[in-house]
């Protein structure tokens, strides 16, 4: 089964086709904004870090942004410094060439302040533009997409329509040889025997229990009930009662086969098939980690409605029952409230998932991003010193 | 044709409401050859879980087949079930 899809110089395979501007502080948020403002067709991703960070923190900051820079849907990336900071486009563009990855980089204070440094972004920046605008898709093999599954904004419903049905979906891929990684491990609290069962190996099922009860601790450390944020307050609204019900309602959406590993937030993983990612439970930093770990495209549970998408990554959008589709049907792709309104089966939306998944895969625009959504944040793991 | 409540495992004792149910409606929800009758004792919201049998305090909550947590009370059959008379066993850093 084939999409079609970019071919990258270094054999990666992209869903999308973007120029990215990409700061690697903070300090030059509004300088690349500002040239991502003046070159139409580029896309840009702010965030709060790029200094101040140390040890295992500075490492999964700089994993994520070169996960997320060096993406095969990115054709080329223009990054952005100040001069001082920890992490200079060059650490950053030193992993993206070893990697083949086109970027070009421009910092302020080198450039002689914010208009010279805007004037020069925006010289580099049309030049990547022309340079990607030229590529074309191609045919490329189904069993070469990686999906990131996501769920935000759950309900009651959540783990009886959207995710089962999304699970059909990701039993489709992973039979085609495919790749499906799905995060979020607070959310995995009280379901991990189930989750361990289906470990490939023993070293799977060892990480398994390792990531959820190192979530479990981190939770208990504050000395508090999770409940209010896990579930959170729309949550218990919508009727979930305890993190265990979310949790088992959760897992639905990697469907029923071999977990083959376990990775860390933003790591690439090396096998195909269904994987778990540690990670935290807020929706757009689970996103970024997804797409820094390689997915092409992401499906997104929701109960309540979100509307968040990504600089880069096309989001389907699945809602869990019909109301919330009516009110938000300019957000949400798929209406797995069908299952609900005894109009569709879990098999049947799984189904329309997986084909959603191919067309999306293959240039469909999906409701996030014809809305431009574009929501980016990386989680940082300690204090910035 | 619609059902009013869903069952997802015949070893649950909680149903979720598939609409807005009302106190003293009768419902019955199923799954392969089990069927389980309950009078509702009060409102039910939709998505929201009502017990198919008396729950003693201290008591597993059935759903998935799986715990999700446990009675703080005698939960009647009918009652609705949720964060008032159900505890989690898991993250409880305020009961360290």
């Amino acid at each position: 089964m084939k999409f079609f899809g970019y071919r990258r110089s270094n054999g990666r395979a992209g869903t999308r086709n973007h120029v990215l501007v990409f700061p690697t502080i903070v300090c030059a948020s509004t300088v690349a904004q500002m040239i991502s403002g003046r070159v139409a067709g580029t896309v840009c991703a702010i965030h709060g870090c790029g200094c101040g960070h140390v040890g295992e923190d500075k490492e999964q900051v700089i994993r994520t942004m070169v996960g997320f820079t060096g993406h095969p849907n990115v054709a080329g990336v223009l990054l952005v410094g100040n001069g001082c900071e920890l992490i200079t486009p060059d650490v950053i563009a030193g992993e993206l060439v070893k990697d083949g990855q086109r970027v070009e980089a421009t910092s302020i204070q080198e450039a002689g302040g914010t208009s010279k440094c805007v004037e020069e972004g925006i010289r580099l920046a049309e030049k990547l533009l022309a340079e990607a605008s030229s590529l074309e898709r191609e045919s490329i093999d189904i069993s070469e997409l990686i999906l990131g599954l996501e769920c935000g904004g759950s309900d009651a419903f959540s783990g009886l329509t959207a995710n089962p049905a999304l699970g059909v979906a990701s039993d489709l891929l992973v039979a085609e040889g495919g790749t499906v990684i799905f995060t979020e491990t607070t959310e995995m609290l009280g379901a991990e025997q189930i989750l361990a069962k289906r470990a490939g190996d023993a070293e799977v099922e060892r990480d398994i229990y390792e990531k959820i009860s190192a979530a479990e601790a981190k939770a208990k450390s504050m000395g508090m009930d999770i409940r209010g944020s896990q579930p959170s307050p729309g949550n218990i609204e919508g009727g979930l009662t305890t993190i265990e019900e979310k949790s088992l309602g959760c897992i639905r959406k990697g469907g029923s086969t071999t977990i083959v590993q376990v990775v860390n937030y933003a790591e690439k993983p090396s096998k195909k098939g269904l994987v778990i990612m540690d990670g935290t439970a807020l929706d757009v930093q689970s996103n970024i980690g997804l797409i820094a770990s390689g997915a092409q495209v992401i499906a997104f549970t929701t109960g309540r409605g979100t509307p968040v998408g990504t600089p880069s990554v096309p989001v389907i959008k699945v809602s869990t029952n019909s109301d919330t589709y009516e009110r938000m049907k300019e957000n949400i792709d798929i209406n797995a409230g069908v299952i609900i309104d005894g109009k569709g089966t879990i098999q049947s939306v799984g189904k329309q998932i997986f084909g959603e998944l191919r067309e999306v895969a293959s240039g469909k625009v999906t409701k996030a991003e014809i809305l431009g959504h574009r929501e980016f944040d990386i989680p940082t793991l300690g204090p910035v010193l | 044709m619609q059902e009013k409540a869903i069952l997802i495992d015949k070893r649950d004792n909680v149903a979720t409401a598939l609409c807005q149910l009302g106190k003293g409606d009768s419902v019955q929800v199923g799954v392969e050859d089990f069927t389980s009758d309950t009078a509702l004792l009060e409102n039910i919201p939709f998505g929201h879980k009502f017990a198919l049998r008396d729950i003693q305090k201290g008591g597993a909550i059935i759903k998935y087949g799986e715990a999700i947590g446990l009675a703080t009370k005698q939960i009647r059959h009918g009652e609705h079930v949720h964060v008032h008379n159900v505890e989690s066993q898991k993250g409880r850093g305020d009961k360290q």
